[in-house]
């Protein structure tokens, strides 16, 4: 069954088009991941959805109420749906109790009870309910946002770029704990992010945006291995473009014979390879390529490769497991594990 | 479930702050309009031979060597106390630093009755300049000093690493960075030395601003007293030319993230205890000679000088008018405050402009255009409680300004979003959210305005209703009179009123530089 709709949503500011007949459907209970480069639109949309900006175009159907045609709106205290800020927006004259019993009713029975169970779900311990937010770690004051969102058991969680704020190793935990708190509620969540790692690893639905453009959605393995164009392709992690020429069966190209779908394409095109496709070896298979450079980076290196064939040179990188692997300067066979991919003829 | 009612945003509460702020901005346009209006109105000629007079070539040379004589002392000695305060280990230094800011809770015509009781031949230019750097040393100090506090020590580090001496990283790090704050803090002492009244008709010393009062309480000569204005208008144009051009256009933020560490404090050694010289020394000046002239007087007096009627009637009236003063210029200043706060853009930022070019207005000019428009366009308002409250609030907008701003600041708009995804209606959320996180900036506006209010001298003077007699105007008029034991309660009263304004400006100071 389908919850969220977003259809034909459009937004402009003066000239620039910050939402682009934006068209998604989210299930109930999945995990959404927007990614963009800063500017692509994606805050734009969770603020449209949220209410707090009125789209000039489309609508916005949750559950199938309609929240929003062109610029008439529902306003945003009457949605039900939580929203999670950057910096959590915790309010600094309220003790961490008072932020989680903002949003309940004030006859609500049970309200200690209630602040137990929330501050239980986040996993924080019960003594901090009487601090205030200033006196919270750039985490805890995450997941008090979280709980106090959580608090109204909304239909429907908007978490905008929740744990860009936080030290690169707080970040790990703390987005693995709330994963783990969403599913626990399993309440429908889209969250915004720059980060390629946070998105693939959070979501189950991936939505890529561009200029104001949704021009990809679906499972994340999906759109990692299939992206729409090269854009979206780095946009997500490193790649390999290299020239090739279509067969009847897959492409050739430097690295010899690759399997590929041509989707009925022929004559000359574009790959693209994930550096983590390529394997090193000694004895072959796979054509020859000299070592120009390693980046040792733990479990794994990354592997600059020089390759010469009728005269043209070919650098590119490979992403290979660091043990055992060949001396700077020496000569490797490269094999490609897995199908390239066509990219358009345009990309 | 019911279907909710869609509605459009009409965005009505940013429309009518623009409104209102529009028309705070057109009020805060009126001195400026009545300068043009009267060089239109007088012509070109008539204009000139009241101007190129030599009277008021002796009033412009009076002026300069007042400025002369005043900011260049009074910016070595901010820089030296603000050294010894924040970057030496001086004993004693944070109260050092209060004491240095205590003179600012004596208003300048106070100050200059200090010492003109007790050195009754203490006149002219040498006097003028002494009271003056002992008044406002404050205003220089108060800035240098958070810059010197904020200063990143490693940009220090950098320059000795890269070879060189201690006196040159000084020279080339330090004072740079101290630029702004100098041209700052220079700007405002001179433009009160040109808008100061009493001061310097107390010693005696002849200023535009005492020039045009004396012009206007004798003779009543409209057009020689707004020429007079017109002048001292453009000096202080002049004025604020000159430290722009002083002030340069380079920016001088920390590149680079995370909070400066705290700089270390140089050690004095055996100069440790002789530094403390330079503090109390003025210290004793500015704050000792009023005191001990206050005492002195309210001895003499005994208790007689406190049970005047008058002396009550005065703080009742001065405490009304600071109320009714604050709360205008407070509600004056809101629409703007918001807007720079909430929704910035070219047209606001110069709306914010017209409302804080007033800043630096003497209060005299305010006065003289009041005076104008009520007289000619609206006789009823004329030397009525609404005239003086608008003068006030035309001085004092900019103060509320930055008051109000800093409060509405404590208000991030996503707080208020969060509000309302948590199913808070706007009127709830403004009165859960807004106003208890704007409120203590608010009242902290409103009690700087109050305290400017409570000393303000020239302005009343010129617009009050006859017969008003606030603790500034009784004590002006005790001083005429050579009552000097009776008008030392007065002074006491208005340091007792201007105490919490001192220390509100300190601790803001302070704040800057820990945010």
């Amino acid at each position: 069954m389908t919850r969220l709709v977003l259809s034909g949503l459009s937004k402009r500011y003066g000239a620039t088009a910050a939402l682009d007949a934006v068209s998604l459907a989210v299930e109930r209970g999945s995990r959404v991941a927007i990614v963009g480069p800063s500017g692509s639109g994606k805050t734009t949309l969770l603020r449209v959805v949220a209410g707090f900006e009125a789209p000039d175009a489309g609508t916005v159907v949750l559950d199938g109420q309609v929240l929003a045609d062109g610029p008439a709106i529902a306003p945003a205290h009457r949605r039900r749906i939580g929203f999670v800020a950057q910096d959590g927006a915790l309010f600094p004259h309220l003790d961490v109790a008072g932020n989680l019993g903002f949003g309940l009713e004030r006859d609500e029975p049970d309200r200690a009870r209630r602040l137990r169970e929330l501050i239980d779900l986040v996993e924080l311990d019960p003594a901090m309910l009487s601090r205030k937010p200033h006196e919270l770690s750039g985490g805890q004051q995450q997941r008090v946002a979280l709980a106090r969102a959580l608090a109204r058991k909304p239909a429907l969680m908007l978490l905008d770029e929740p744990f860009s704020a936080l030290d690169t190793g707080l970040r790990e935990s703390v987005r693995e704990s709330v994963t783990r708190v969403l599913a626990k509620a399993g309440v429908t969540t889209i969250m915004v992010t720059h980060d390629q790692g946070e998105a693939l690893s959070f979501a189950d639905q991936l939505a890529v945006m561009r200029g104001g453009r949704l021009v990809q959605a679906g499972r994340p393995y999906e759109v990692y291995w299939r992206p729409v164009d090269i854009e979206t392709a780095l946009l997500l992690g490193n790649a390999v473009v290299l020239d090739a020429t279509i067969e009847a069966v897959g492409v050739s190209c430097v690295l010899g014979r690759l399997a590929a779908e041509t989707g009925g394409r022929s004559g000359r095109a574009r790959i693209m390879l994930r550096p983590e496709q390529f394997r090193l070896s000694l004895a072959g298979p796979g054509p020859q390529a000299v070592i120009e450079d390693i980046d040792f980076r733990g479990g794994q290196c990354a592997v600059t490769l020089l390759m010469v064939r009728d005269g043209a040179e070919t650098r590119f990188t490979a992403h290979v497991p660091s043990m055992d692997l060949p001396e700077l300067g020496s000569a490797v066979f490269v094999s490609v594990n897995g199908a390239a991919l066509l990219l358009g003829r345009t990309g | 479930m019911p279907a909710l009612p869609l509605r459009r945003q009409r965005n009505l509460a940013g429309r009518t702050m623009l409104l209102l702020a529009g028309g705070a901005a057109l009020c805060a346009l009126l001195p400026l309009g009545f300068i043009g209006w009267i060089a239109i109105e007088t012509g070109w000629q008539t204009a000139l031979a009241l101007i190129w007079r030599p009277r008021v070539g002796e009033l412009l040379a009076n002026t300069l060597l007042l400025e002369i004589c005043t900011l260049p002392p009074a910016i070595l000695l901010a820089l030296a106390l603000a050294w010894l305060t924040e970057r030496s280990d001086m004993p004693g230094a944070s109260f050092l630093s209060w004491l240095t800011v205590a003179p600012l809770a004596v208003p300048a015509f106070v100050q200059s009755y200090a010492w003109v009781s007790l050195f009754p031949r203490f006149h002219g230019l040498p006097a003028a300049a002494l009271v003056s750097v002992l008044a406002y040393l404050p205003f220089l100090y108060l800035p240098v000093a958070a810059q010197m506090r904020r200063l990143d020590p490693e940009l220090e580090h950098a320059a000795a690493s890269l070879g060189q001496s201690p006196a040159r990283i000084v020279l080339r790090v330090v004072l740079p960075q101290l630029r702004l704050a100098v041209c700052g803090g220079g700007l405002l002492v001179g433009l009160h030395l040109l808008a100061e009244y009493g001061l310097y008709a107390m010693i005696r010393f002849d200023t535009f601003t005492t020039a045009i009062i004396d012009q206007f309480q004798s003779s009543y000569n409209g057009p020689a007293a707004n020429m007079l204005a017109g002048v001292l208008v453009l000096s202080c144009a002049g004025l604020i030319g000159l430290e722009w051009l002083l002030r340069g256009h380079a920016r001088y933020a920390r590149i680079g993230s995370g909070a400066p560490r705290p700089a270390p404090r140089r050690k004095l050694g055996r100069w440790r205890l002789p530094a403390l010289a330079l503090p109390l020394a003025l210290a004793s000046l500015g704050l000792g000679v009023p005191a001990l002239t206050l005492s002195r007087w309210l001895m003499a007096g005994g208790d007689a000088s406190w049970q005047q009627g008058a002396l009550a009637a005065a703080m009742a009236t001065t405490l009304g008018y600071a109320a009714a003063g604050a709360l205008a210029a407070v509600a004056a200043a809101l629409p703007m405050a918001w807007l720079s706060v909430r929704a910035p853009s070219r047209a606001t930022r110069f709306l914010e402009s017209c409302h804080s070019y007033p800043g630096a207005l003497p209060g005299v000019v305010v006065a003289l255009a009041l005076v104008t428009v009520t007289v000619r366009i609206a006789l009823p308002l004329y030397q009525t409680v609404a005239t003086v409250v608008l003068a006030y609030v035309l001085m004092l907008l900019p103060r509320a300004l930055v008051g109000l701003r800093a409060g509405i600041a404590q208000v991030p708009i996503e707080l208020e979003r969060a509000a309302a995804s948590l199913g808070r209606n706007p009127a709830r959320t403004l009165l859960a959210v807004t106003l208890p996180l704007a409120a203590p900036g608010i009242a902290a506006a409103m009690a700087l305005v109050a305290m400017g209010v409570a000393t303000e001298l020239t302005a009343t003077l010129l617009l009050a209703p006859n017969g008003t007699r606030t603790l500034a105007t009784e004590f002006w008029a005790l001083t005429s009179e050579l009552d000097y034991a009776k008008a030392a309660p007065y002074a006491v009263l208005m340091i007792l009123l201007s105490l919490p304004m001192t220390a509100l400006l300190h601790a803001q100071a302070r704040k800057t530089l820990n945010a």
